[in-house]
């Protein structure tokens, strides 16, 4: 049997849902479309059921894209996820709104099963519910009342389940309840007077407001009077950010730095236990370090969605939404930007795929568009090297330290360039409708870190299987142009490097790294990187870099270790204390240093603002359905790269 | 037609009761989240800037921008 659960938004539906599944649940699509479709089992009388979460919606008639997938669910029987009972979850105590989608549901003739849910919230705010009442005017619907919230209520709403009949000469709420079509803007108008109209007749039977008179401020109101504050509202939400990227920043690199020592010692581990061969190169250097490159990743964006969902549980969200919108707008972007934007600054993919929230076509486009300018957590690495590099440890005007200093510009330089080209993109995109935001500030609650939990799971699996698939594709790819070259041009390179090595007598480490070097110079990606060397020798990068820059398409923080392996050096993983010093000494065919300041800051600003993750592309391209914006995206990044890059090393140097 | 105004001039902390609202793409979001006429609405509070503003309608809070409560005809 299939089971929708549907309801309004913030009706604690995923907890009915988490309730009623528990674990059991899987995340994918509804088909052809790029919404979030959650489903279950649940199991009754040892018979197992699917319960299908659909997006929370007001009505059946949709107003964005996530909503269409109700619509067009419910509104074709033919539908593979058309239910055989529909589950709606309603706000005991906003019983007015939710009975209207409730009663568009009940007038569909499915069997209906009505969840009273947060009967606590109503009992506190001294509504009482007269079921009797309710139940003379929606006669073949099961109800039950429930607080999910505290796992309170699952065995009555799976005995409703069972109980819930279809009736065939079902008495509907409204007369000429046909669902209307889904263009036809009249029909649904008048159709949503008629319903409240009767459902404001029947209030006053059902429902009775036990004190005498309802308090005039009720407490969200009294926190929202801070939350949204001119001055406290922008300080408050400006130190729960300082507070979030402490955590990723700081936090973050103790389980980062132990998942990067155990993908290292079972590199080698594999690479000396095995018989030596293609095989065991590909296992080490391509597969292995390629799932490491994702799994490091994990932490961060675990911790920011940790947040990230508490903000959004506790009713927090909405507010940041409400304070932000009006500055946001300027840039083409909405109140609700905030969320993919902050997502970015650990990995630009749950952030464009946490744009799905907003309704508006081009505010949803541009936000999309500029969340990866964000720079996420992958750029850390390539920026702390070049940092330590060309920028000296010293402190400035008093307090500040110079290198802190750079890593706050390049963080700033990417939330500038991203509201920039937002503005920007503003004036060229054209709307499909006029922009809008509604949204309801749902009370405040208790976070339930059962559902953080849930989410955070949800949001490191959609990332490890998105990611990770192209990631770890890209990783073969690049190792297979890394390790093999044309003709016998490798095997002279290092017949060559032995000769230097033996000559020069180095010892067995140094000859190795001699002649990785030496192999990955000859390599088809090595003459990848000589021949776009006159194309971003004005950018003061050699073909050595031009090899990094290609390889960081993987990841950005590639980088590094090709950077370690062109310059035949251990990557330590630690400080790089071997690459600097072997970077610091390079020198040009004239004798100057290859990585002076405008190099270095160069490179920095062309990471700012570069495309350079395939897995990014990925998803918005699936995002966007579009090759177009998505290829859109790739150029204008890296013309601003480029440029970027050009002026900081020609004003520099 | 006496006395009507748009919700986006009531003052922070007053009631209205809803009219009409506007014929736009936004029409039929608005009725169906009970911004019908004859809803009672209080803006409860505004955002910095005076925009968006919060609003309660019949029991729960809506945010929603000063453009949209343009569309919204009200009395007091």
């Amino acid at each position: 049997m299939k089971i929708a659960l549907l309801g309004n938004p913030n009706t604690g539906k995923s907890s009915v849902f988490n309730l009623l599944t528990g674990l059991r649940q899987h995340v994918g699509n509804f088909p052809g479309v790029t919404v979030e479709k959650k489903t279950g089992t649940l199991k009754i009388n040892e018979t197992s059921h699917q319960l299908i979460d659909f997006p929370g919606t007001y009505s059946v008639y949709p107003h964005s894209e996530d909503e269409k997938v109700v619509y067009n669910v419910l509104s074709n029987p033919a539908n593979p996820d058309y239910p055989d009972v529909c589950v709606v979850v309603l706000d005991a105590s906003n019983l007015r709104r939710n009975l209207f989608l409730f009663s568009q549901i009940y007038d569909l003739g499915l069997p209906t099963v009505m969840v009273l849910n947060m009967i606590d919230v109503a009992d506190k705010n001294k509504l009482e519910i007269t079921t009797e009442k309710l139940q003379e005017h929606f006669p073949d619907a099961v109800i039950v009342s429930s607080n999910a919230r505290v796992k309170l209520g699952k065995s009555r709403i799976l005995e409703a389940i069972t109980a819930a009949g279809k009736s065939e000469n079902r008495i509907p709420f409204i007369e000429g309840a046909a669902m209307a079509a889904i263009d036809d803007q009249v029909k649904q108008e008048e159709e949503a007077e008629k319903r409240f109209a009767k459902i404001d007749g029947i209030i006053p039977q059902i429902l009775t407001q036990k004190a005498e008179e309802k308090k005039t401020e009720t407490r969200s109101t009294k926190l929202d009077k801070i939350l949204t504050h001119p001055v406290f509202g922008y300080l408050i939400f400006a130190a729960i950010l300082l507070l979030i990227f402490q955590f990723i920043f700081s936090f973050a690199s103790i389980p980062m730095d132990f998942i990067d020592t155990q993908f290292g010692n079972l590199s080698e581990w594999i690479g000396q236990s095995m018989p030596e061969g293609i095989f065991n190169d590909l296992l080490t250097q391509g597969i292995i370090p390629g799932i490491g490159g994702v799994v490091i990743f994990v932490p961060q964006i675990a911790i920011l969605f940790f947040f990230l969902a508490i903000l959004e549980e506790t009713g927090y969200m909405a507010r940041v939404v409400f304070i932000m919108d009006r500055l946001m707008r300027p840039f083409g972007l909405n109140g609700k930007s905030v969320v993919p934007l902050m997502s970015g600054v650990a990995c630009a993919i749950p952030g464009v795929m946490a744009a799905r929230t907003i309704a508006d076509w081009k505010e949803r486009m541009i936000t999309i568009m500029v969340t990866p300018l964000m720079s996420c957590s992958a750029r850390i690495p390539v920026y702390t090297l070049l940092i330590a590099l060309v920028i000296p440890e010293k402190t400035v005007l008093g307090i500040f330290n110079l290198q802190g200093l750079v890593l706050f510009a390049l963080y700033a330089m990417g939330v500038v360039a991203a509201l920039g080209v937002a503005a920007i993109l503003k004036l060229v995109i054209k709307a499909k409708a006029k922009g809008y935001l509604l949204l309801e500030m749902p009370a405040y609650k208790q976070p339930r870190w059962g559902n953080v939990g849930i989410t955070v799971f949800e949001k490191v699996k959609v990332f490890v299987l998105n990611a990770g698939k192209i990631i770890l594709a890209i990783s073969i790819v690049l190792w297979a142009l890394a390790s093999y070259g044309p003709g016998d041009r490798m095997e002279k390179a290092v017949v060559a490097a032995e000769e230097f090595a033996t000559e020069n007598q180095l010892d067995e480490e140094e000859q190795a790294d001699l002649i990785a070097g030496a192999q990955l110079e000859n390599s088809y990606i090595g003459i990848m990187g000589k021949t776009i060397e006159p194309v971003i020798a004005p950018l003061g990068y050699d073909w050595k870099m031009g090899i990094s820059l290609i390889t960081s398409f993987a990841a950005r923080e590639v980088f590094v270790g090709s950077l370690a392996t062109i310059y035949s050096v251990h990557d330590d993983g630690e400080e790089n204390l071997p690459l600097r010093q072997k970077l610091l000494k390079e020198k040009h065919a004239d004798g100057t240093p290859v990585y002076t300041l405008a190099t270095g800051v160069s490179l920095m600003v062309f990471y700012v603002f570069a495309m350079q993750c395939m897995a990014t592309m990925a998803v918005v391209k699936r995002e966007t359905g579009s090759w177009k914006w998505t290829f859109f995206q790739l150029g204008l990044f890296g013309v601003l790269a480029y440029l970027g890059a050009f002026l900081s090393f020609q004003l520099l140097s | 037609m006496s006395g009507h105004i748009k919700l986006a001039q009531i003052k922070k902390g007053n009631d209205a009761i809803v009219q009409s609202i506007e014929g736009d793409e936004l029409r039929s979001k608005l009725l169906e989240l009970g911004l019908t006429s004859g809803s009672k609405v209080r803006v409860l509070y505004t955002a910095p800037f005076g925009d968006p503003i919060a609003v309660d309608i019949e029991g729960f809070v809506l945010s929603l921008r000063k453009s949209e409560a343009n569309l919204i005809h009200v009395t007091v």
